[in-house]
C-alpha cells in the first residue's frame, strides 16, 4: 500500500475521525483481497531511518523521502504487524465510535486480550501507533490515541486559554497563575484546546534539563529578560514541539535551544528545528525551522574553560553518527562535532554553576543571546 | 622403568690397582652403594603409579581393582558384576576399600606373586588389548596401603564351586619384592561361584567432582556396557550403573609381535630363546604378518644368511632390525582388538548423560589401524544439547582399554587432537579454529589397542602418536559431521516451524479478524500456506522397540574393513534383495526368518566362504516417519533411510524399491499439495535404543525445500 500523499489536515475533529476510519479501513480490505486472491498479504510503508529522510523546501523540515518498505506476511514478524493493525484498527475504531481515547499504555495493556496480537513491549505498540500514522493521512490524536502526561512547562509572560471538561474555557497566565514549576503543557495543544493569548514575551528559551529550568527560574531570568522558558524535559514530547511551533509561527517569537553540550543534546536540537526521523511524517506540525542553537557547544567548552568529561564509546558513536546525518550536513555543525571529537570532552549546562549561580543568567544568557541577536 | 636398574658395586678384582697412599675416593663411595628394590624404589616415587594425592590415591586403588575385575571376566566370558565400597575408618584420612568380582576367581598359591609383589601379573608379555599391561597395578595398592596406614590387605578369592573361599591378609616385603602372607583361612560366608574380593585401607580422601570416584565409575560404565557396577560411597550412598547390554564383549586374542613394533633388544632376546633352527623359520613363526616370501626378502635386505637365530650377532641383529624398516610388510591382523560398538557407546553415553537430557548423541567407530607395529581402534562420541552448560568449554571423556583416562589430560593425545580440530566448522564456538571448543557437548575418544603408548606407568595420558592422532581426528571429524548435520536440520526446522505458526495460526487469525472486520466470509488459506511454506516437511522418525521372547537373530558382524560405509558394487548387487523376493522375512518375525535374511544380505565378495555370523538377542525396532508437501505442485523423490549395517530387514510399508546393507530406499509418487504421507519399517537385530536417531535422506527434489532430510550423496 503506497503511503497516501498528505492531504491538508481538517480543522474538524469529527471529520478528522471519519477519515482516520476510512484509512484503517482500507488496510483492513487490502489484507482481505490479498488473502483471498491467494496472495501473500503485505502493505508498503516509508522506510523510518536515517537513510531515507529529505529536506523538504516548502516546510524547511526534514520528512521521509521515497524509499519504501515491505511488511509482508510471508514472515513471521510481518504477519504479527498485520494482523495487530488489524487488531488496533478494530480498537480504535470502537474508541471513535464510543467517543474515548486512551493513553498509549492504556493501549499496550488492552492488547493484553488480543490473544496472538497482543504486544510483548510499549515500545512496540507505541511503534505501530506511528507506523499507522505513516501509512495513513491521519496522526495519532485522530486515532483516539494519546501519551501520558510527560510534565514539560512553560514559565513566560503570556496568557493560555485552555479548553476543559464540559467544554468550558480556562484562561492561565503563565507566571501570575502557576507555581515555581510553571505551566504543564497537556498532551493536545491543537488551536481547539488551546489558544495563546496576551503574548508578551518577546522569544522563547527551550531548555533541556529540569535543573537548569529551576535555576532560571529562580533567577527571574523570564521577567529580567522578557521571554518564555521551556523546559524540554529530554527528548521533548510531540505537544512541546508543537507548542514551540505554534508560539514562532502565531507569534513571531525567535526560539533558543539550550542544553547540554554532548551529541544527545544536539539530537534534542535537530527535533526541535529539523523534525525528529521518527516523527518525520510530521515534521511539518511540529519542527520549527528558525529555532537556533544557543549551547552548550563545544566551543562554549573550550571558551568557558567549563568542568567537562570524557566521552563515552557511545558518545564518539553518536558523534560520528550525527557527522553523516543529513540534518547535521553543515559547515558550523561540522566544525562543532569535529572540534569535539577533537579534545574528546563534553560539558552539562550545570557545568556554568563553576562560576557561581548567577553566571548563566548574569553572563553566559545575554553573553549568548547578544551575539546571536536576540538581546540586544 | 628406567630408574629401576640396579646399583650394585664390582668386587675389587678387575679393577685397577690403586695408587700408594690414600685410598681412591670411589672406595668411600663405594660403601654407600648397594641394591634398591624395585618395590623400595616405588615406595619413593609413589607418583609415578598415581598416588601422588589422597584425592587421586582413592581413584587409582579403585581404578586398579576394577581394571583387574574387568580383564578377568572378559577373559573368563563372565558378564561382570562388580562392587565398589568406600568406608571411614577410625582415622579421618583413611579409607577402607573392598572391591569384589564375580570373575573367576585366583588360585590359591598365586594370590602371593599377584598382591604381594610387584611386576608380576599375566599380562606383560602378551600381546592383546586388555587393561592390565605391566603387573604392577593391585600390588601397588598393597604396598601404597601398608606404607600409608600400616594395614595388609585382606584378598579372598574363590575359583569355583565345590572349592572353598580363600582369605589371607597380605603384605610386601619392599627390600625382598616378596609377599608376607597371614592367617590364611576359609571363608564360609562367600556365596558367589567365583570371584575375588580385595580389601585395603590406605591413606586416601573422599570427594565429588570430575575427578571422583562416581565419575570414575559412571565413565567405566560407558565403555563398559555390559558391566553392573554398585557402588557404596563413604556417606552410605549406594548407585548402581547398570550395564545396558547382556552381552560380554567378544574375548580378545593375543598375536605375536609385529616386525615394526619391535625394538632391537626383543630381537635379540627373541633369537636367543628361538626354538627355530633358521632364521626364516624364526621369522614366520614369532612374528606376525610375516610370510616366507618377506622372510626370505628381509634376509637378502639385511644381507643375511639362513642362520640359526641363536648365533646372530649384535651386529646382525641390527642389520635385522633395519631390514624390517626397509621391507614391505603387511600390517599386524586387527581382529584381535574388541572395539565396543556404535551402537553399544551410543547406548552407554545415553544412560550415563540422562540427567543432562541431551538432543542428539553419535558415536562412530573407526578401523583398526596400526601404529608402530600395533594394532588400534578408535571410537568417538559426541553428546549434545540439553542441560549441558553452552558456555564452558566441552568435556572430554578419555579411554584407553575401555578405562578411563581422568589425569594429564592436557599431554594427551585424544585432548591434542581435540583441539586440532576446527570445530566452527561443526557447529560449536572455537577461538580462532583450534584449541578447546566450547558448546553444551561432551566428547568421547576411546583408544584400543595391544598397546597403548601411555606416557607413563600410571597409564594417565596417550602419548601423542602421528598414526593414533589421525585416527583420532578422522573419527572426531566424522562424528562431528553427524553434529554438524543434526544442528543444520534442527536450525532449518527451527526456522521453518517458525513458518508453521505463522500459517497454522496468525494466518488463520489474520483472514478471521479481517473478514469480520468488513463483514465478508473467512477466504480460504490453503494456497497460501503453500505458498509460505514451500517445503516438504519431514518429520524425525517415532521408533518403538519390541523384545522376541526367546529368540534371537542372526547378523553379520560389521565388516571389518568397511571404508567410510560406501557399499561397493559388487556387494550391492549381492546385498540387494527386491522387496518383492523378501516374503518369507516378512510379517511374523522369526528366528529363521532371520537368519536366512542375514545369510541372504551377507557379502560375498572375497570374504570367507561361510559370512560371518553372530548371535542376538532379538529385539525389533519399528519406525515411523511422516512427511507432508507444503509445496504448491505435486512432489516426486526418492526417501532413503539409513539402518544399521547389523540389522536386518523385516518389512516395511509402503514397500521400499530398494534394501540395502546400509539402506532402505523408497520411491514416493507424487504427493499433492498440503498431502501427507507414512512410512514404517522394522528392523530387527538392533539394541534396545540403538536407532534413536534414524538418518534420513532425499533424492530428485532441490534440497533447500526439505526440511527433515539431507540430499542423497550415494550413501557415504
Ligand atoms: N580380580 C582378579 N581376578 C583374576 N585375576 C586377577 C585379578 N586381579 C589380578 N589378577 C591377575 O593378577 C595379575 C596382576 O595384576 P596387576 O594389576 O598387578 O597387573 P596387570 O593387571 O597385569 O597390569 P597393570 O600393572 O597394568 O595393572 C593380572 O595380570 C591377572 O592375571
Ligand atoms: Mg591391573
Amino acid at each position: 500500500m503506497a503511503a497516501a500523499p498528505k492531504t491538508k489536515r481538517s480543522a474538524d475533529k469529527a471529520e478528522r475521525e471519519q477519515v482516520a476510519l476510512k484509512s484503517l479501513q482500507a488496510i483492513a480490505t487490502q489484507v482481505y483481497t490479498h488473502l483471498s486472491k491467494a496472495v501473500i498479504p503485505e502493505v508498503q510503508l516509508p522506510s523510518r531511518n536515517k537513510g531515507n529522510i529529505v529536506f523538504d523546501e516548502k516546510h524547511r523540515v526534514w520528512k521521509y523521502g521515497a524509499e519504501m518498505t515491505t511488511r509482508s506476511a510471508k514472515s513471521v514478524d510481518g504477519a504479527y504487524m498485520l494482523l495487530r493493525t488489524m487488531y488496533l484498527s478494530d480498537f480504535i475504531k470502537e474508541m471513535i465510535d464510543q467517543n474515548k481515547s486512551s493513553t498509549l499504555r492504556e493501549m499496550y495493556y488492552i492488547s493484553e486480550g488480543w490473544d496472538l496480537a497482543k504486544f510483548h513491549s510499549q515500545d512496540e505498540s507505541d511503534l505501530l501507533g506511528e507506523d499507522l500514522e505513516v501509512m495513513t493521512t491521519s496522526m495519532r490524536e485522530d486515532f483516539k490515541l494519546r501519551p501520558e502526561e510527560n510534565g514539560a512547562a512553560i514559565v513566560g509572560d503570556l496568557k493560555v486559554v485552555e479548553t476543559i471538561r464540559n467544554n468550558q474555557k480556562r484562561t492561565l497566565h503563565c507566571q501570575d497563575d502557576v507555581g515555581e514549576t510553571g505551566y504543564h503543557i497537556p498532551y493536545n495543544v491543537e488551536p481547539d484546546r488551546l489558544a495563546f493569548k496576551d503574548v508578551k514575551a518577546d522569544f522563547v528559551v527551550a531548555i533541556e534539563t529540569g535543573g537548569m529550568f529551576a535555576r532560571l527560574v529562580e533567577n527571574e531570568f523570564d521577567t529580567k529578560n522578557n521571554c518564555a522558558l521551556v523546559h524540554l524535559k529530554g527528548q521533548p514530547a510531540r505537544c512541546t514541539r508543537r507548542l514551540i511551533k505554534r508560539l514562532n509561527e502565531e507569534h513571531d517569537l525567535p526560539v533558543v535551544v539550550f542544553t547540554d553540550g554532548d551529541p544527545w543534546s544536539f539530537r534534542i536540537f535537530a527535533s526541535v528545528a529539523y523534525g525528529a526521523i521518527k516523527t518525520a511524517h510530521i515534521s511539518e506540525y511540529l519542527a520549527t525551522p528558525t529555532a537556533q542553537f544557543m549551547g552548550i557547544t563545544p566551543s562554549d567548552i573550550v571558551n568557558y574553560d567549563l568542568p567537562t568529561d570524557k566521552l563515552s564509546e557511545q558518545d564518539v558513536d553518536a558523534l560520528k553518527a550525527e557527522l553523516v546525518d543529513p540534518r547535521f550536513d553543515d559547515d558550523w555543525w561540522r566544525g562543532e562535532i569535529n572540534l569535539q571529537l577533537e579534545m574528546n570532552k563534553k560539558s552539562e549546562q550545570q557545568a556554568l554553576a563553576k562560576y557561581g549561580l548567577n553566571f548563566v543568567t548574569d553572563t553566559y544568557l545575554p553573553e549568548k543571546l547578544t551575539e546571536m541577536g536576540i538581546l540586544k | 622403568m628406567a630408574g629401576v636398574a640396579k646399583a650394585t658395586t664390582l668386587d675389587g678384582a678387575g679393577e685397577p690397582k690403586a695408587k700408594k697412599g690414600k685410598a681412591p675416593i670411589a672406595e668411600t663411595l663405594a660403601l654407600a652403594q648397594k641394591e634398591i628394590s624395585v618395590a623400595e624404589f616405588f615406595e619413593r616415587n609413589r607418583q609415578i603409579l598415581g598416588f601422588d594425592s589422597p584425592v587421586k590415591a582413592l581413584i587409582t586403588a579403585i581404578k586398579e581393582a576394577t581394571d583387574n575385575s574387568l580383564d578377568a571376566c572378559e577373559e573368563s566370558g563372565i558378564l561382570p558384576d562388580i562392587l565398589i565400597e568406600v568406608h571411614k575408618t577410625a582415622h579421618a584420612d583413611e579409607l577402607r576399600i573392598c572391591v569384589e568380582d564375580n570373575g573367576p576367581g585366583i588360585v590359591k598359591r598365586q594370590l602371593g606373586n599377584i598382591f604381594g609383589r610387584l611386576l608380576y601379573g599375566s599380562r606383560f608379555h602378551a600381546i592383546r588389548q586388555s587393561r592390565g599391561q605391566q603387573g604392577i597395578g593391585i600390588s601397588a595398592v598393597v604396598l601404597y596401603g601398608q606404607l600409608t596406614t600400616g594395614h595388609h590387605a585382606v584378598v579372598t578369592s574363590k575359583i569355583g564351586v565345590g572349592h572353598p573361599a580363600v582369605r589371607v591378609e597380605m603384605g610386601l616385603n619392599t627390600k625382598k619384592n616378596e609377599p608376607e602372607m597371614f592367617n590364611e583361612a576359609m571363608d564360609e560366608s562367600w556365596t558367589k561361584p567365583s570371584g575375588t574380593r580385595i580389601e585395603v585401607t590406605i591413606k586416601a580422601k573422599f570427594q565429588g567432582g570430575r575427578q571422583s570416584a562416581f565419575e570414575f565409575l559412571r565413565s567405566t560404565s560407558i565403555v563398559n556396557p555390559h558391566a553392573r557396577f554398585t557402588f557404596l560411597d563413604p556417606t552410605g550412598v549406594k548407585t548402581v550403573f547398570e550395564r545396558v547390554t547382556d552381552e560380554v564383549p567378544a574375548k580378545t586374542t593375543e598375536i605375536k609381535p609385529h616386525p615394526h613394533g619391535t625394538e632391537l633388544g626383543t630381537i635379540l632376546k627373541m633369537a636367543r630363546d628361538a626354538k627355530q633352527r633358521k632364521l626364516t623359520g624364526f621369522l614366520t613363526e614369532e612374528f606376525s604378518s610375516v610370510g616366507s616370501d618377506t622372510a626370505r626378502k628381509i634376509l637378502s635386505e639385511a644381507k643375511l644368511e639362513n642362520v640359526d637365530p641363536k648365533d646372530l650377532s649384535r651386529e646382525e641383529a641390527r642389520r635385522l632390525h633395519e631390514a624390517f624398516a626397509k621391507v614391505k610388510i603387511m600390517a599386524p591382523p586387527t581382529d584381535c582388538l574388541s572395539p565396543i560398538g556404535e551402537q553399544l557407546v551410543r547406548r552407554g553415553l545415553k544412560k550415563e548423560t540422562e540427567d543432562v537430557s541431551p538432543e542428539f548423541i553419535t558415536t562412530v567407530t573407526r578401523p583398526p589401524s596400526v601404529w608402530g607395529g600395533h594394532p588400534f581402534q578408535v571410537e568417538v562420541g559426541i553428546v549434545y544439547g540439553g542441560t549441558l552448560p553452552a558456555e564452558e568449554q566441552v568435556r572430554i571423556l578419555r579411554f584407553a582399554n575401555r578405562v578411563p583416562l581422568l589425569y594429564q589430560g592436557g599431554g594427551c593425545a585424544s585432548t591434542v587432537t581435540v583441539q586440532d580440530v576446527d570445530w566452527r566448522r561443526y557447529g560449536l564456538d572455537q577461538r580462532g579454529g583450534n584449541g578447546m571448543p566450547t558448546g553444551p557437548a561432551i566428547l568421547l575418544v576411546h583408544v584400543a589397542s595391544t598397546k597403548v603408548p601411555f606416557t607413563s606407568e600410571a597409564k594417565e595420558a596417550i602419548a601423542p602418536m602421528e598414526e593414533i592422532q589421525k585416527e583420532v581426528k578422522l573419527g572426531l571429524q566424522e562424528a562431528a559431521r553427524h553434529l554438524g548435520r543434526h544442528l543444520a536440520k534442527k536450525a532449518k526446522r527451527a526456522k521453518v516451524s517458525e513458518k508453521f505458526t505463522l500459517v497454522n495460526k496468525i494466518l488463520p487469525e489474520l483472514a478471521k479478524k479481517s473478514a469480520a472486520m468488513l463483514g465478508k466470509p473467512t477466504p480460504d488459506l490453503s494456497t497460501i500456506v503453500c505458498k509460505i511454506m514451500d517445503v516438504v516437511w519431514i518429520e524425525d522418525p517415532i521408533v518403538a522397540y519390541e523384545k522376541l521372547e526367546g529368540q534371537t537373530v542372526m547378523v553379520r558382524k560389521k565388516a571389518e574393513k568397511a571404508e567410510a560405509g560406501a557399499p561397493a558394487p559388487g556387494k550391492e548387487a549381492k546385498g540387494e534383495k527386491d522387496a518383492k523376493g523378501d516374503k518369507k522375512a516378512k510379517g511374523k518375525a522369526t528366528l529363521e526368518a532371520f537368519a536366512e535374511a542375514a545369510l541372504e544380505t551377507a557379502p560375498a565378495d572375497g570374504a570367507p566362504a561361510a559370512p560371518e555370523v553372530q548371535q542376538k538377542p532379538a529385539h525389533l525396532a519399528k519406525s515411523t516417519i511422516t512427511m507432508t508437501n507444503y509445496m504448491m505442485g505435486s512432489k516426486k523423490f526418492r526417501f532413503f533411510v539409513v539402518v544399521p549395517e547389523t540389522s536386518v530387514f523385516v518389512s516395511a510399508t509402503p514397500e521400499p524399491k530398494t534394501v540395502k546393507d546400509r539402506y532402505l530406499m523408497w520411491e514416493i509418487p507424487a504427493m499433492k499439495p498440503t498431502e501427507k504421507l507414512a512410512l514404517t519399517y522394522q528392523v530387527a537385530g538392533v539394541e534396545k535404543g540403538g536407532v534413536d536417531d534414524v538418518e534420513t535422506f532425499v533424492e530428485g527434489i532441490n534440497e533447500l525445500h526439505v526440511v527433515g532430510a539431507d540430499p542423497w550423496r550415494g550413501g557415504e
